[in-house]
């Protein structure tokens, strides 16, 4: 084996991974799995804030920038749940416990779980794979429950095994003080008797009180509406948190890719209040 | 002030590779680029601008970040080696040499990039002040005097003499070990080599050309105009211009199988290009109006307002002079009414 120990000579920069190893894999629907993800000596790889990203690579194959769905509470590793469906996720999707990627970060802001979401009635509204980001917050509020006033977490997806997380929903979120979950799926299905209907509409429906601060994470389509429906609710646009995804590749707001006016998603966001995001071109 | 005769050029090329790699402009078969000096090399210091800019010196085209190894299910990952070697770039133009300002506020800015970083350390820069500026040049648009180019030693040609001005510590700690070759000149003596510089730019074609209601301010005010569709229309997207350009510094970051481990390597790339911005649910840019825009936005609004009104254009005019559609920045400013009129 190549045991080099030169580069312990060179200087550290953003761009250079550190080697992560993936310790455990849970398949959450057809095609979502999260994996967890240790450094090779074991514990986290780097300390991180909820909603922050970071950047996975298969070498030979392809890197990508992924939310960090574990919560910086979580004291011995990292997860990241991600949706099969390009060339880098399908890749990923095949590796088995004890594969080695490597992973750079964290980068970009995060949620104000420190500062404006403090003292706040919060409500989580995902869809799909969207959930990942918000998981990372929603535990943290949980292990810091005094810092926070009530929760709401409406949950959505295409169908029941299109839910991710599903068994930490049940087990540790509805269980929770001073925490009610509402899930929904698209259409009717058989052993489903929970709600039925988008995401969107079921806000509507519950009609939550507008002095709740809102974080919203999921396809776009259903942030358009979520966000409508939120408005028309009479939330101001300075209660409501959602994140931006745009091509990234270096992280550091270098390598252009993800400018949209004066922004980069990677180092300025992914975290946006929607007044901030109403203030870009519309190019996102 | 010290100056040496034309022909002792190469005796003082030689003396300077000797202090540290030298890279000038070098004509070969096709055109004139920065290159390493050979006591063979064909030094050009007529031709005004060299095809590509001097970025890549500082920022590569294409350079290795880290190779993965791979043994077993054991992965490690070598970060390359940072560059060490001093090195000189001679010839710069005024414009140029504010190119790699404008690198710097991309590339040292926190967190730093440190392979830019140990190649900024580890260069020198001599400047060459314009004594005959070409229709394309504009820059002293923004505010660039290109009688004065602003590098660690700035030189002037004359017809007779290379004059040479040591402008920083580093400028002066080269000075001091070319002094067996240099002579002392008068302050005074190119007074009249810089009026004469100065009367030529006046009598370029762009001299007028004003990025005023540009910068911060335009960021959201020319950003829904019609003018776009229409300036946009002739672009081929073969990103010529971000090429050429001394200040695009967008990258891709890829890698290749070597046989022995993955190399991770960036290379430039460019927002005129459709993949730019494409990502498994969809492109933020889908039109070639979009990515236009989005190039000079960014240079002209987007970056001075990050950038305490710093533009990222220098007035190079190489995109004026490659464009295949004839498109450039300067129909864009003018577009908007950066034109003066006296």
């Amino acid at each position: 084996m190549h045991e080099c120990t030169c580069h312990q000579n060179y200087t550290a920069d953003t761009l250079i991974p550190k080697v992560g190893i993936i310790t455990d894999i849970r398949q959450e629907t057809p095609d979502v799995k999260t994996f967890r993800v240790n450094a090779p000596e074991g514990g986290k790889l780097f300390e991180h804030m909820p909603g922050q990203c970071a950047m996975l690579c298969a070498p030979g194959i392809s890197e990508g920038m992924f939310s960090i769905t574990s919560s910086p509470t979580n004291k011995e590793y990292q997860e990241f749940s991600i949706k099969k469906c390009g060339s880098l996720t399908s890749y990923l999707h095949d590796l088995s416990v004890g594969d080695a990627i490597t992973v750079r970060g964290p980068y970009g802001n995060h949620f104000p779980v420190d500062s404006a979401l403090l003292g706040k009635d919060l409500l989580f509204i995902a869809g799909g794979i969207g959930l990942a980001p918000l998981r990372s917050v929603i535990n943290y509020v949980l292990d810091n429950r005094e810092q926070y006033g009530k929760i709401d977490i409406l949950y959505g997806s295409r169908s029941a095994d299109d839910l991710v997380q599903l068994k930490e929903i049940r087990e540790k979120w509805m269980q929770a003080e001073g925490v009610q979950v509402h899930l929904t799926i698209d259409r009717p299905q058989e052993g489903w008797d929970g709600h039925v209907g988008f995401v969107p509409a079921y806000l509507k429906e519950l009609g939550f009180s507008n002095d709740k601060t809102a974080l919203v994470c999921g396809p776009p389509i259903m942030i358009k509406f979520v966000l409508a429906a939120l408005e028309e609710m009479g939330f101001s646009k300075n209660q409501v948190y959602t994140t931006l995804e745009l091509r990234m590749k270096c992280g550091v707001g270098k390598c252009g890719r993800c400018n949209i006016g004066t922004k980069y998603v990677c180092k300025d966001g992914p975290v946006f209040r929607c007044d901030e995001i109403d203030a870009l071109p519309d190019e996102y | 002030m010290f100056k040496i005769a034309r022909e002792a050029l190469p005796a003082l090329f030689a003396k300077m590779a000797e202090i540290a790699d030298l890279f000038l402009p070098v004509k070969n078969n096709i055109n004139t680029e920065y290159a390493r000096f050979t006591p063979e090399s064909a030094v050009d210091l007529e031709t005004l601008k060299t095809a590509k800019s001097p970025k890549d010196l500082f920022f590569p085209q294409s350079e290795t970040l880290y190779t993965c190894h791979r043994d077993g299910k054991k992965l490690s990952v070598v970060p390359e080696k940072l560059a060490e070697a001093p090195f000189i770039v001679f010839g710069m133009r005024a414009c140029d040499i504010q190119g790699v300002a404008v690198l710097d506020r991309v590339f040292l800015s926190e967190p730093q990039d440190s392979f830019y970083a140990a190649r900024r350390q580890n260069g020198l820069l001599i400047g060459m002040a314009c004594t005959e500026p070409e229709e394309s040049c504009f820059c002293g648009t923004f505010g660039i005097d290109h009688t004065a180019p602003g590098g660690d030693v700035d030189t002037m040609l004359t017809k007779t003499h290379l004059y040479w001005m040591p402008c920083t510590e580093k400028g002066q700690v080269l000075t001091e070990k070319l002094a067996d070759l240099l002579q002392e000149a008068k302050e005074d003596e190119l007074d009249k080599e810089k009026e004469k510089a100065k009367a030529l730019m006046e009598a370029m074609p762009y001299k007028d050309v004003s990025v005023e209601g540009w910068g911060a301010a335009a960021a959201d005010k020319n950003f829904d105009s019609p003018l776009w569709e229409s300036l946009a229309k002739p672009c081929l997207a073969c990103g010529t211009c971000t090429f050429v350009c001394p200040t695009c510094q967008c990258y891709d970051i890829k890698d290749y199988e070597t046989g022995h481990g993955v190399k991770r390597y960036r290379c430039w790339d460019s927002c005129m290009y459709s993949d730019f911005t494409m990502m498994a649910h969809g492109n933020n840019r889908t039109t070639q109006m979009q990515r236009f825009r989005q190039r000079f936005m960014h240079k002209l609004a987007y970056f001075p307002a990050n950038n305490d009104g710093m533009f990222s254009c220098v007035g190079c005019g190489r995109c004026v002079e490659k464009c295949p559609s004839a498109l450039n920045i300067v129909k864009v400013i003018k577009a908007f009414g950066g034109e003066q009129h006296a």
